[in-house]
């Protein structure tokens, strides 16, 4: 379980990056462990991962990291308040049949969530879209309109509204651009959603509006 | 400190010699049974493989099923055949006796070597028959954990069992949290539902109602309630199996004829196989014996002893679980495992969970079933890691 996975995908980095040292994190849709290995070994991190395909979750476990086969839209509601420090949904809230009442059980099981999603409003998906008048294809989102599981597509600057809409603090925001280069979400929040490929958030609940 | 000594085998009295060890316990401070009787002075048999350590860190026990027993790798000394789990066990196999001290202990109520019906009653000096007290999952687990303190082994790495052996280590985890580090509950549930208790009542019936069961005190007249044990066998292993795998093995094929003849013999190959099932099963096994132990398991009930609530079964606990079941087991179904995974996430618990496919049925868990073998090797070596041991014994 150690040296065989030297480096994870550019936003799971991003992602660990975030996450400070000897905390508790719940990966949500964790795959084959690939983040959860990861934080094991450079950050101390005590790891549970959920995933849906078995072939994911015998991986994990076979890896000798804690994972549990389940479906995060119905599994999560188990979960007790606050057990973790972080909770991590990387490119899957947008498959998610609820993705706001996902990201609701996310805030309410986790201190923060860490949230990375594809964004729709990219430059190229756009030209795509004005161009060809057919539904974008690109690394990111690389399944045809008919097989994507993606049902809940957004744009970064639709995920910031409903963080506002939820009352939910964005304690830290990133995107990535085509060449995969991390730039800060700033106050230029249109820049980001035409120039970012996908983005990264980490979020805080500010308690206000409920789990 | 581990002594060798003659065991009975069933056989109310007549004495076998059984490879292993017995020990006589409860001799100062009785076991108290959840049905409120005492056990005094009672033996308990067991069976070890490897070597316990220098510093008693390495010891696993395993939870046998049912009709399982003490004899899990190696040759059984009875039916001669290769003991339940000695796919996976044995030096250099997946739970490596090279590294770990295994332990399995004859459950209480059973028929190798520890307190039973077949066993002598210290008050009495006759044979228990139906005067032993009812036993719990949870006795067994207790007698158990006596042993482990005359074995000096305050807390072992692990405890895994399958079907009636993941009841056992369920319920260790839930009662003594401090004297294990992980637990693996395999094809089993926190509970006995309705449609297990009614297939053991099936088989409890057919034994009762065999003439020779004479009330259980079929001992005193040289007699064994054979039939109807083996019916009990019969209606038991079909559970064992799925229907997938029946028609694979079987489907309709006729046995040793071309053609069906009209008649009761065994047609079908699949009748032939329940009945050798049957009668190779009362070879080795107590009716009497077969009564209790399926009793304990129809009482087994996590959640009711907990409020109706399965959390708090393991609230607060240390342990690391892994959970496995199997696609096709309609015994203990996925959904049964699902409410342990439940409940142990919702108290924070470290729990891992696969589901296998296989079509194998309940028996997968006995069976050569690659995917569940990597998990499990996978789940030891991480939390062997977490204990402080290398993940491996090399490393």
């Amino acid at each position: 379980m150690t040296s065989d996975r030297p480096s994870i995908r550019v936003d799971l980095q991003l992602i660990a990056d975030m996450i400070e040292p000897r905390s508790r994190v719940l990966d949500v849709g964790c795959g084959d462990g690939a983040l959860l290995d990861y934080l094991a070994h450079f950050k101390q991190v005590d790891g549970r991962g959920i995933e849906l395909s078995s072939e994911g979750v015998n991986a994990c476990v076979a890896a000798g990291l804690s994972a549990i086969q389940g479906d995060a839209e119905t599994d999560l509601f188990h979960y007790p308040d606050q057990g973790f420090d972080y909770v991590v949904l990387s490119q899957t809230l947008q498959a998610m049949r609820s993705p706001r009442t996902t990201l609701q059980q996310l805030l309410r099981i986790g201190t923060h969530a860490i949230v990375s999603m594809p964004n729709f409003a990219h430059w190229r998906l756009r030209w795509w879209l004005l161009t060809r008048g057919r539904m974008p294809v690109s690394d990111v989102l690389p399944h045809a309109w008919y097989d994507s599981p993606n049902i809940h597509l957004c744009s970064i600057r639709d995920f910031v509204t409903l963080c506002h809409e939820m009352d939910v603090r964005i304690e830290r925001g990133l995107f990535l651009d085509q060449m995969g280069t991390p730039r800060r979400l700033g106050s230029g929040l249109a820049l980001a959603n035409l120039l970012g490929e996908q983005a990264v958030f980490q979020l805080r609940s500010n308690g206000t509006k409920g789990g | 400190m581990i002594t060798t000594a003659g065991l009975s085998q069933p056989g109310y009295g007549r004495e076998f010699v059984l490879p292993g060890h017995r020990v006589v316990l409860g001799r100062d401070r009785p076991l108290r049974l959840d049905s409120g009787a005492e056990l005094r002075s009672f033996p308990v048999a067991w069976q070890t493989y490897g070597r316990l350590n220098a510093d008693r860190s390495n010891a696993v026990l395993l939870c046998h099923a049912l009709t399982g027993d003490q004899f899990v790798a190696g040759e059984h000394p009875v039916t001669g055949k290769p003991g339940w789990w000695s796919a996976i066990v044995g030096p250099g196999r997946l739970i490596d006796t090279d590294r770990w001290f295994v332990i399995c202990v004859n459950v209480l109520g059973g028929c190798m070597g520890s307190a039973g019906p077949s066993e002598i009653n210290p008050a009495t000096l006759q044979p228990w028959g139906l005067a032993f007290p009812i036993v719990t999952i949870a006795d067994m687990v207790r007698a158990q954990v006596m042993l482990l303190d005359h074995l000096g082994i305050d807390r072992l790495f692990a405890v895994i069992g399958g079907s009636m052996g993941g009841m056992q280590a369920l319920e260790f985890a839930s009662l003594y949290p401090e004297r294990v580090f992980a637990a693996v509950p395999i094809a089993t549930a926190a509970h006995h539902s309705a449609q297990n208790i009614a297939f053991h009542e099936v088989g409890r019936q057919a034994v009762m109602a065999d003439p020779d069961w004479l009330e259980g005190e079929y001992w005193r007249h040289g007699k064994k309630p054979l039939a109807g044990l083996a019916v009990a066998r019969m209606a038991a292993h079909i559970t064992y199996l799925s229907e997938a795998k029946l028609h694979e093995k079987f489907g309709r094929r006729l046995q040793d004829r071309e053609n069906i003849k009209y008649g009761f013999d065994a047609e079908f190959q699949v009748e032939s196989y329940l009945r050798y099932q049957g009668q190779s099963f009362v070879e080795r096994f107590d009716a009497n014996s077969y009564l209790y132990i399926t009793r304990a398991m129809d009482y087994f009930d996590m959640a009711g002893r907990n409020g109706g609530v399965l959390a708090n079964a393991f609230r607060g606990t240390p342990v690391r679980f892994c959970v496995i079941s199997f696609t096709s087991d309609w015994l203990y179904p996925t959904v049964e495992s699902r409410r342990i995974v439940q409940a142990l996430t919702a108290v924070a618990a470290n729990v891992s969970f696969a589901e296998i496919v296989s079509n194998n049925g309940h028996d997968a868990f006995l069976l050569d079933e690659p995917d569940f073998h990597r998990v499990l090797r996978g789940f030891l070596a991480g939390a062997a890691q977490h204990h402080g041991l290398p993940a491996s014994p090399a490393g």
